[in-house]
């Protein structure tokens, strides 16, 4: 046990964490030439494609070091908000953590919520300085930040670039040397905790641990403290490139364990592994069940494929226990499902994945948060509204509570305004304003969660060319003026288009929707009216004019091939229209509330 | 039947809505017709029935003399299998049409004028760059009659600030002429033309849609009343002056398409020519046949019987889909209109899916919505 060292990372997107991984497996020889990819724990496309991490992943190095062999088990973590549960039970399964800092961006948002988590677990925190060699390197500075921050001594701070593979010997030194080894007693009764599950097609969900005290063998029947479900461990083994079967997994190691579990519903994040004849009184602390914070309506675009997007979402789920769904009927979409997400990356990733994994084409309606309406009839009685249309009618409602968040943002001391007239706008109340250096500084607010979901995060980009960054977590639900805004297309409501939102902002948000749908809605061959209502009132009106032309002038022997691939082209653009009445709504219409600002 | 299209890449200036394949450059004229002879002579063997109409188009092919022009319908004739009474075109321009000419071309086996007039009125032809002014437009057809019984010619309507009534004047113009045919375009602001970047920059107004709608809805309803048959989008002709060369693109007949960018067709595949002068004439002088291919999916070819069946008289036929296509195409022809035939856009009458009138002016996209497409692709 003295030889393991437990340790993530924690970094803001874009510091360079999954490079710097790749290096230390590299210098390890923890992959061979032939293993060799870029960002090789991020096993997803996806993740590939788009440079995050959405899974938490975990794998086991062996290394020299000074004459004794040593075990390094790297936990590496998913960077967004919307998996910050998942990171937070990664952080619990370690005792370090390697804080990612680029030298040229300096600390952000995220790595100092996360940061703050691995402090309070009482992890040994390695500061790394990523990215020295980049000519806008700035490590005097930056340096000064942590130091700052961890109240370190500078020369703690270790210089690295992931590109080139300096300071990587260094790294592992530092790990070696500075975090401690697992403690734990090896004859005590199993206490281990899941910190994340895959699901594999033929083998079934793979439950990722780390045990804390007494080992789990082969074999050995074993319960599952949350779910109370009690399995047989057909497989253990660790996690190296490959899975390393094993006939147990010995106090303080990291290991992956197969019992059959079909879903990955049954294994819970956070949730306590023990022995079933012989259990732990000491279950690992901080487990949660994860409640969605987003909800949207996912439809067939063919309402034909309701059955087929059915099987699709159940295979999802089977691999991603964060999703949840139930299914929904709406008078403009017919059959589809209200989904809940972590948060809009999560929701924008289960889309994807519906249409990469699964060939789905779905449309996607506005996503909202979760709502207490609290009725004149029942005033202590809380309804929840997961959907705009379930929301009863205003004049029953005595009032109507929305989910508040504590907002952090850390920007430049140059965009402290920009920023604050953003957050007011999207109804937030300043609590906090801390100078971290001169030139940055920290912001606190509490917000309503939907104003973060609606077209946030983009402004908060562009009002500070970049250089803010946010994170969130929640803190309650608060009374809010809301009301429900209708959308009306051709004289039909359309229900997949509703939203609520502040009374206050009604009028501006209905203008605005009425004038992005005209921007997306395409020309058709009759005026398509846009009306934004609120009960009964009509509010706001455009109209997408009729299309008087459209016809080529000229179609003779060399115009007919090219003018067939043109409009079979057109055609294809079709394919993530949905027909509501007889209008047809382009995908992104559904999202227009979301961008109104652009 | 089979039709032959030439196609004449010159022209003396270059109209400002024209994308067409063209060089203002004459200094090539001459090999350019012995390479245009020479395809034909390589490409005999692709016609299999009897050429029954021949197309001289452009470009201008007026800018060629007489004997030029005598010089390739020999060679067709020597080639090919020539019907006895075949359908001969020249596309023409008005100031290339002095009497002199027009007594030549009435000499040779060109037995058919389409005169590219395209407007009567000065203006039009200034704001488009035309090589003619109103004047020569009206002497020309007045002289070409005396020696052509089948003229066609082009009007452009929609034209920027061209108003109901001067519109209504151009069809009158051509009316009193007594025109068996004529081929009537919206203006279309094509990318990469003078008139495109005019637009852009605000020299001239945008065309407006609106107009060219009513525009449109007068030369249907003037020349149904002058007893004219609208029998394709653009094109409408007295009973027995249809074209035979251009109703043979839209009735899927095959056609052999000769000279730089033309096309040609075998109803299996589609080829066409490269779009460069000096490269097509390299390539003959080499006996090689500039050419690419495109082998039709039934899929490809359902998709051109509706996008071209829906611009005509004879309209998309319910039971030539099922016979070529399939029941499958069928139904999923009827299942896509449906929509469009409660709108009034189209209409069925007996086997024939038609568009109505209201219909005509927006039938790309009805045809786009009635493809089959792979989505997947």
């Amino acid at each position: 046990m003295k030889n393991i060292r437990n340790f993530c990372i924690i970094a803001h997107i874009d510091h360079g964490k999954s490079t710097l991984a790749d290096r230390l497996l590299d210098f390890t020889g923890s992959v061979t030439e032939r293993e060799k990819q870029e960002q090789l724990l991020d096993s997803m496309d996806l993740e590939r494609e788009r440079g995050i991490t959405i899974k938490s992943h975990a794998i086991q190095m062996d290394y020299e070091y000074e004459g004794e062999q040593y075990i390094l088990n790297l936990i590496d973590t998913p960077g967004h908000v919307d998996f910050s549960y998942e990171v937070s039970r990664s952080i619990a399964a370690c005792e370090g953590a390697l804080l990612i800092v680029d030298a040229a961006q300096s600390i952000q948002a995220q790595t100092i919520s996360n940061l703050y988590l691995a402090l309070e677990n009482d992890l040994e925190i390695i500061p790394v300085l990523n990215k020295v060699d980049l000519p806008s390197a700035n490590p005097e500075e930056v340096t000064d930040d942590i130091v700052d921050l961890l109240g370190c001594d500078p020369s703690e701070v270790i210089h690295a670039s992931g590109k080139t593979g300096f300071g990587v010997e260094n790294i592992l030194q530092a790990i070696i040397e500075r975090v401690p080894a697992p403690e734990g007693d090896p004859d005590a009764p199993l206490q281990a905790l899941i910190f994340d599950s895959v699901y594999n097609t033929f083998r079934g969900v793979e439950t990722y641990f780390r045990v804390f005290n007494g080992e789990i063998k082969k074999g050995q029947k074993i319960k599952f403290v949350a779910t109370g479900k009690e399995y047989f461990a057909d497989e253990v083994g660790t996690l190296k490139l490959n899975q390393v079967v094993k006939s147990s997994v010995k106090t303080g190691d990291v290991g992956y364990l197969i019992t059959g579990i079909k879903t990955a519903k049954e294994v819970k994040v956070g949730d306590t592994i023990t022995d079933f004849a012989n259990p732990t009184t000491n279950i690992v602390e901080g487990f949660e069940d994860v409640k969605p914070m987003v909800f949207a309506g996912i439809y067939p675009v063919d309402t034909e494929d309701y059955e087929e997007l059915r099987n699709s979402m159940e295979k999802l789920q089977l691999n991603d226990a964060s999703l949840v769904f139930q299914p929904e009927s709406s008078a403009a979409l017919g059959f589809g499902f209200r989904c809940g997400f972590l948060g809009m990356l999560h929701m924008e990733i289960i889309q994807e994945r519906l249409e990469r994994e699964f060939d789905m084409t779905v449309i996607t309606t506005v996503p909202n948060v979760s709502y207490h309406a609290y009725t004149n009839k029942n005033p202590d009685d809380a309804f929840i509204v997961n959907n705009p249309s379930d929301l009863p009618d205003p004049s029953t409602v005595n009032r109507v509570e929305e989910p508040y968040i504590k907002a952090t943002i850390i920007t430049k001391s140059d965009f402290v305004g920009n920023v604050m007239s953003l957050c007011i706008e999207k109804r937030g109340m300043i609590t906090n304003q801390t100078y971290l250096t001169t030139e940055r500084v920290e912001l606190t607010f509490d917000m309503p969660l939907a104003e973060i979901v609606f077209d946030f995060y983009d402004r908060l980009k562009t009002v500070s060319k970049g250089y803010a960054s946010f994170d969130y977590s929640p803190i309650g639900m608060r009374v809010s003026k809301l009301v429900r805004l209708d959308v009306l297309l051709n004289g039909q409501p359309v229900d997949a288009l509703s939203a609520l939102i502040h009374a206050d902002n009604a009028h501006t948000i209905g203008k605005k929707m009425c004038e992005k749908l005209k921007e997306l809605i395409p020309r058709q061959q009759f005026d398509i009216p846009i009306q934004a209502a609120i009960g009964a009132k009509i509010i706001s009106r455009e109209t997408v004019k009729a299309l008087r032309k459209d016809v080529t002038a000229k179609c003779y022997g060399g115009d007919i091939s090219r003018k067939r691939k043109l409009l079979e082209k057109q055609k294809k653009g079709k394919k993530r229209m949905r027909q509501v009445g007889n209008v047809e709504i382009p995908q992104q219409a559904f999202m227009a509330v979301l961008k109104l600002n652009d | 039947m089979s039709g032959i299209y030439i196609h004449i890449p010159f022209c003396k200036q270059a109209c400002h809505y024209c994308d067409f394949h063209f060089s203002t450059s004459l200094g090539k004229k001459e090999e350019m017709i012995g390479a245009i002879e020479k395809e034909l002579k390589l490409r005999k063997a692709e016609l299999l029935t009897k050429v029954e109409t021949i197309y001289f188009g452009g470009g201008t092919p007026s800018i060629l003399k007489g004997e030029e022009i005598n010089a390739i319908i020999d060679t067709v004739y020597s080639e090919y299998e020539v019907i006895d009474d075949p359908e001969i075109t020249l596309e023409a321009n008005p100031d290339d049409l002095d009497l002199e000419t027009i007594k030549v071309l009435a000499g040779s086996r060109v037995n058919r004028l389409s005169i590219g007039i395209q407007s009567f009125l000065e203006a039009d032809l200034k704001l488009m760059n035309r090589a003619h002014n109103a004047k020569e437009a009206k002497d020309c057809l007045d002289q070409a009659k005396k020696y052509f019984d089948n003229i066609s010619i082009d009007l452009i309507y929609g034209i920027p600030n061209m108003t109901n009534e001067q519109w209504q004047e151009n069809l009158d113009v051509a009316i009193a002429l007594n025109i068996p045919h004529i081929s009537s375009y919206a203006l279309t602001v094509e990318p990469k033309t003078a008139l495109h970047s005019f637009i852009e920059k605000g020299v001239i107004d945008p065309v407006d849609d609106e107009a060219a709608q009513q525009h449109f809805n007068m030369l249907i309803d003037t020349m149904e009343e002058k007893g004219y048959e609208h029998y394709e989008t653009s094109n409408f002709a007295k009973p027995g002056y249809f074209s035979k060369n251009n109703s043979a693109y839209w009735q899927n007949k095959p056609y052999l398409g000769v000279g730089p960018s033309a096309h040609s067709f075998d109803r299996e595949q589609r080829s066409w020519n490269i779009n460069n002068n000096a490269k097509y004439i390299k390539a003959l002088a080499k006996d090689e046949l500039p050419i690419e291919r495109e082998r039709l999916s039934a899929i490809d070819r359902y998709n051109e019987y509706v996008m071209t069946g829906l611009r005509t008289i004879w309209g998309v036929s319910l039971s030539k889909v099922e016979k070529e296509y399939g029941q499958r195409f069928r139904d999923y022809l009827l299942k896509q209109s449906k929509r469009y035939v409660d709108e009034h856009l189209l209409y069925i009458d007996d086997d024939k899916l038609m568009t109505s009138k209201n219909g005509r002016f927006l039938s790309d996209g009805i045809a786009a919505d009635l493809f089959m497409v792979d989505f997947a692709k």
